[in-house]
């Protein structure tokens, strides 16, 4: 945290001691200076209580249709808000509702959900997996890196998210198959980082301090070396989950994703896509809201780089 | 440089080998029948074992990759189930939409976004400055679809009838059309790889129309491509913008700068003489490995604007299980973002002496 700014002596007391300095405080009031990483970190802190919450926040189950259920819904009614002089008697419903009657603003809102799950599960995957071959390459060497590392140059030679259609289509269709197959496509780019960084500082004397010491090759990776790969996978990580938002939204909204009926942003706007001209309500509110989550990841991975990586201080 | 050339296609040709591996087993791994999916679901079961063997389904998986690696190396891609038309065909029609879609992008996201990239670094926390990257964060974050459907809202919809309204979708207004180039050049007889080399350019409308002055069809194309282009352009130009701004930062701390200065040159010629010139080594590299996110953009922004170009013909393949377009168009993306990889890394050490290899 950055201390506060209190009025004190000008020069300090001499028989002061110094406070140590803590280096998860320090680097946390690093974090906290940049401005980026903070309004991206309000962001995702009001999109994580939105997706906790949701059940509270929405006014209708995301997923019923109200027709018959709610006197004088409309099929894709506009936006009605009681408050902005929307007539009384017309039941409120402030994005409007979709084709099936539902409230696009509960979809909305519980879509929140299913984003912020699938982004953040895909790279947890991809960092898992990363992690495994990055280190195995980096520290085996050899042919082990040199197989390990072409294969992720071929998936590297795809565009991401053609390779990710065609993994969805092949694995079978539903959400958890998006979810493999975009955590599939970002895990190169983690082995890089890993491999990278595991090549750089297993020359290191304190390396080979700790393997004289007798530390096994185990140890040695993943107490010694594995830890110096913790701050550049922090900020890819952060940026990737933007990354994997979009993706997933892009194949849902594609629709080889096959869920075309949850309350999931990119679907809602395949489903209704045809219906631009005549109730673009019902694609503008899910498309801003796609972009909200991604915007707070990116700023936050930005901040995170600033804040983390002393050699970038610009 | 030549041995680094050499080099970097000697890795290349692996990559390529389990690019063509990798395609060949995901379009076998797509679950379903290929017969019934293209013949329909009533195809009787004679129909279909014909079919299967007709185009050498039934033989084993090893001898199908065999018989397509064969194939290949006689520069055939294969013939498309669906269409009953040969792949290099499907491509000379379709690629040259995807082509013209995507350099018009990259062209908006260079002309924009350096000069932003400039701009912002040379009054760095002014509004100009803020502005940018308030926008560069925004552009990176909103999904191309979205921000497709959100342009031809306003300007098909909020704005018709006004004269900046611009048409959402398709490459022609109906009745227009932009004749061929072996047709205005009389060469209708020309047949095999120059006739494919000129269809695939007459594609290129923007280019073809231009070429042969044909201005009404010249600026309906261009109408039909600027929603389209600015949709795919924006993710680019904001990360062009973005290095642009860095890049010059980081720059205009260096020393010899500081000399040009010193010398008393006026602060544009350092900016623009000295600078820039150095500052546009990354934005050269970041422009080269947006082409794969392009290609991916592509994908979505033909979805979103009705154009019959590569990604949707790809996206229309996977999910009808036309085996032979996946392979042969997969394959085509991916040795041109192989391409421009290599291009870049190539670039890369010919522009700074200090990567070349000696």
């Amino acid at each position: 945290m950055v201390a506060p700014a209190t009025a004190g002596p000008l020069i300090g007391d001499p028989l002061a001691v110094a406070k140590p300095s803590n280096l998860w405080r320090d680097t946390l009031g690093n974090v906290f200076r940049q401005r980026s990483a903070v309004v991206g970190m309000v962001i995702l802190t009001f999109l994580v209580l939105v997706a906790i919450f949701a059940p509270l926040i929405a006014p209708y189950d995301p997923n019923q249709g109200l027709l018959g259920v709610e006197e004088g819904v409309q099929k894709r009614a506009a936006p009605c808000i009681h408050l902005l002089g929307c007539a009384a008697d017309k039941p409120e419903h402030i994005f409007g509702t979709d084709g099936n009657f539902r409230d696009v603003f509960s979809r909305v809102v519980f879509g929140t959900r299913i984003s912020l799950t699938i982004g953040l599960a895909a790279i947890t995957f991809a960092i898992v997996v990363g992690t495994l071959i990055g280190s195995i390459a980096g520290y085996v060497g050899g042919w082990a890196d040199n197989i390990l590392m072409r294969l992720m140059d071929v998936i590297l030679a795809f565009p991401s998210l053609l390779l990710a259609i065609a993994i969805v289509v092949a694995l079978g269709t539903g959400l958890d198959k998006a979810l493999l197959a975009i955590g599939i496509v970002s895990v190169p780019i983690y082995a890089r980082i890993v491999r990278s960084s595991v090549i750089s500082a297993k020359e290191n004397d304190y390396v080979t301090a700790s393997r004289a010491l007798g530390e096994s090759p185990r140890g040695i990776l993943f107490r010694r070396i594995l830890p110096n790969s913790l701050t550049p996978l922090i900020v890819q990580g952060t940026l990737g989950i933007g990354t994997a938002v979009l993706e997933i939204a892009a194949l849902t909204f594609i629709g080889v994703t096959g869920a075309l009926d949850a309350a999931e942003w990119g679907s809602m706007i395949g489903l209704e896509r045809s219906q631009l001209f005549s109730a673009p309500h019902i694609i503008l509110a899910p498309g801003l809201a796609i972009t909200l989550p991604v915007l707070g990841f990116n700023l936050l991975g930005d901040g995170l780089r600033d804040a983390l990586d002393p050699r970038l201080n610009r | 440089m030549t041995r680094f050339i050499v080099r970097r296609l000697l890795v290349t040709i692996p990559v390529l080998l389990g690019i063509i591996f990798i395609v060949f087993a995901l379009a076998r791994l797509i679950p379903g029948d290929p017969c019934r999916a293209v013949l329909g679901e009533r195809a009787t079961d004679a129909v279909c074992n014909d079919f299967i063997h007709r185009y050498g389904l039934d033989q084993p998986i090893p001898v199908q990759f065999g018989l397509y690696l064969q194939q290949l190396a006689s520069g055939d891609l294969g013939s498309s189930i669906k269409h009953s038309q040969p792949v290099t065909e499907l491509l000379v029609e379709r690629l040259p939409t995807t082509v013209e879609l995507t350099f018009w992008a990259m062209f908006l996201a260079i002309i924009v976004g350096i000069p932003l990239g400039l701009l912002s670094a040379t009054r760095r926390n002014s509004i100009v400055d803020v502005g940018t990257m308030v926008f560069a964060n925004f552009g990176v974050s909103i999904p191309v679809f979205v921000l497709g459907l959100i342009l031809a809202f306003i300007f098909a919809i909020l704005l018709k009838d006004t004269p900046f309204s611009l048409p959402p979708s398709g490459r022609l207004s109906s009745g227009v059309t932009v004749i061929p180039l072996v047709q205005v050049w009389g060469l209708k007889d020309l047949q095999g790889f120059p006739r494919g080399v000129l269809d695939f350019l007459s594609g290129i409308y923007t280019f073809s129309a231009l070429i042969t002055g044909q201005w009404g069809a010249w600026l309906d194309s261009f109408r039909h491509l600027i929603l389209p282009a600015i949709a795919l352009g924006t993710i680019p130009m904001a990360i062009v913008a973005r290095i642009t701004r860095s890049s010059l930062l980081e720059v205009l701390g260096q020393d010899f700068v500081r000399t040009a200065r010193a010398k008393g040159l006026n602060e544009r010629g350092v900016v623009l003489r000295h600078a820039t010139r150095n500052a546009l080594l990354p934005v050269v590299t970041v422009i080269g490995l947006q082409i794969g996110g392009l290609l991916s953009g592509a994908v979505l922004t033909e979805t979103v604007f009705n154009l019959a170009g590569v990604g949707r013909t790809l996206v229309e393949a996977i999910t009808g299980r036309d085996y032979v377009v996946i392979q042969g168009f997969t394959l085509i993306i991916a040795v041109i973002y192989l391409t421009a990889n290599l291009l870049v890394d190539v670039s890369y050490g010919y522009l700074d002496p200090r990567v070349r290899p000696h």
